[in-house]
């Protein structure tokens, strides 16, 4: 059974913007996808549907069969547990030390007073250390996370949606704020957590060549269509003018000098 | 040259200084309104600047020492009226600043609700809730602890709000995304970013509910305040000097312990 399957969804936002018009792609267990297309494609909004961070308009999306936009409360929490989510801007607790950071990834698996309380069973800090270990990073368990640089907070970041034990992650332009050497370490992590964990991975690029390196299958949004969706490999130049519909700009390309 | 021009082409168009220059008009002239509504005039306070003067030396040149002994127990009771008031006050604080916080509200109307009654309230001074509580509850210290509890509410709910609404959303969204319910997302994205503003709000409202016990002391809520009301009466300004001067050095040490806990807290 597919893991995600996205039938005809659309989203139109308050203010009239229609952000995704008849989006429908289904994800197997275990692969890679990115998702390309310009700024204000509708990359975002597709992933944020796929947790209700967004709710859609019509369609529906179905999470291992069920349908996320009927679930409600603990429900709808522990399907969000179940697919961890990375972002642009990390979005840290930044006063927080990072194995606390790590640790919020396993507030759904317990009652509310016991996470309210911190009492966290031991267990959990082994796989929030685990977690950290997964990133190399675990030597800043307990460095407050703003004294991390960015490619490191990005890490802790992806070590606490790893901390939720995820059958899904979401990564949202994981390494737009992130300089080029970090961002080969950033996506390399993403995609050894793939091979290694099995996790499915859905990721949103900016940059066409870092997705044609990593993924193995690419979907193409245009002005909230879906425009592409196949292999990595049969992506080229008419393709590529099909998403983008023009000629790509220098920096939507990540370059060779920065891949060694 | 040539670069010259090709600079002056390629520079934006000056933005207007326009809403600039009429904000500051409008402040001025309004400071001078005011002034004017005042009566204020400078040779006035030019010309009695040295009765004030005399006043100072008569209070603190030199104050009447031996009178502080006797203070000491009445300023004990007003540290303990502030302490007890600012605790209490801050505490309900909390739940009015998370419904006030137009981020996080749970309901719109709440909100608006919350934040009307909490401006309401802060029109109110501290010395009428006081009046209010005396007669509610007779003169002494109880009254007077009750009337710093509710001005403390007003003020610790009011600025803890306003840093709540300034928060980083981005820990909200990813705890969300984690499956994260709403007591927990309060606990580890909203506490760790707010509790050491929430905590110097709670160390600036002790400073002033310790000042504003002076005067609370004239509808009889203990403590210090009392004594204000005697020494001045009788024109004891040596006396008024010494509660002055006690009263300065306790605002002084809250300062100072203030400052270190901050200090630790950031
Ligand atoms: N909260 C929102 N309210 C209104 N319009 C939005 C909102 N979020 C995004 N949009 C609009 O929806 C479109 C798609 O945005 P987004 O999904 O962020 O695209 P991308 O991630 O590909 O840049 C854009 O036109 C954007 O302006
Ligand atoms: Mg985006």
């Amino acid at each position: 059974m597919e893991l995600l399957e996205i039938k005809h969804i659309s989203k139109v936002y308050p203010n009239g913007v229609r952000a995704l018009e008849d989006v429908s792609f289904t994800v197997e267990k275990g692969e890679f996808v990115s998702i390309i297309g310009l700024s204000g494609a509708g990359k975002s909004t597709l992933l944020r549907s796929i947790n209700k961070l967004v709710e859609i308009s019509s369609g529906e999306i179905l999470f291992e069969g069920k349908n996320i936009a009927l679930a409600r409360g603990k429900d709808l929490r522990l399907m969000r547990r179940d697919m961890g989510m990375v972002f642009q801007s990390f979005n840290l607790v930044k006063r927080s030390k990072v194995i606390t950071n790590v640790l919020a990834g396993r507030i759904a698996y317990h009652s509310s007073w016991r996470s309210i309380l911190g009492l966290f069973p031991k267990e959990d800090k082994e796989i929030a250390f685990k977690a950290l270990q997964r990133v190399n990073i675990l030597e800043k368990s307990y460095s407050r996370a703003d004294q991390l640089s960015g490619g490191q907070m990005q890490r802790v970041a992806i070590a606490r949606s790893l901390a939720q034990e995820p059958k899904l992650l979401l990564a949202d332009e994981p390494v737009a704020s992130l300089d080029p050497l970090t961002t080969i370490q950033v996506m390399d992590d993403l995609k050894r957590i793939n091979r290694e964990l099995g996790i499915t991975t859905l990721v949103n690029l900016h940059h066409v060549d870092l997705a044609l390196k990593y993924s193995s299958r690419i979907i193409g949004l245009r002005e909230g269509r879906l425009v592409f969706d196949g292999p990595a490999k049969d992506v080229d130049d008419s393709i590529l003018e099909l998403i983008y519909g023009r000629q790509l700009l220098s920096n939507e390309i990540f370059g060779e000098e920065h891949e060694q | 040259m040539n670069s010259d021009r090709h600079l002056k082409e390629l520079l934006p168009e000056k933005p207007s200084e326009l809403k600039r220059n009429l904000s500051i008009f409008l402040l001025i002239s309004i400071i001078y309104a005011s002034g004017s509504f005042t009566n204020f005039s400078l040779s006035k306070l030019l010309g009695n600047l040295k009765e004030g003067a005399d006043l100072l030396d008569r209070m603190f040149f030199p104050p009447d020492f031996a009178y502080a002994k006797r203070l000491l127990l009445p300023m004990l009771e007003t540290i303990q009226i502030s302490f007890v008031g600012t605790v209490i006050g801050s505490f309900f604080a909390i739940p009015i600043a998370v419904f006030s916080a137009r981020n996080i509200s749970a309901n719109k109307s709440v909100g608006v609700f919350f934040r009307l009654f909490l401006n309401l309230f802060r029109t109110i001074p501290a010395l009428v809730f006081a009046a209010f509580f005396a007669s509610v509850f007779g003169f002494g210290s109880f009254s007077g602890m009750m009337a710093l509890l509710v001005f403390t509410i007003g003020l610790v709910a009011k600025l803890t709000y306003e840093a709540i609404e300034n928060i980083d959303p981005g820990p909200l969204e990813a705890l969300t995304a984690a499956g994260a319910g709403q007591g927990a997302i309060f606990r580890y994205a909203i506490v760790p970013q707010v509790l050491p503003q929430f905590l110097s709000y709670v160390l600036y409202s002790f400073e002033i509910n310790i000042r504003a016990s002076a005067v609370l002391g004239y509808v009889g809520a203990g403590g210090i305040g009392e004594y204000y009301d005697r020494t001045l009466s009788f024109l004891k300004y040596d006396k008024a000097g010494t509660i002055v001067l006690l009263t300065f050095f306790v605002i002084l040490a809250i300062d100072l312990i203030s400052a270190r806990l901050r200090a630790r807290l950031i």
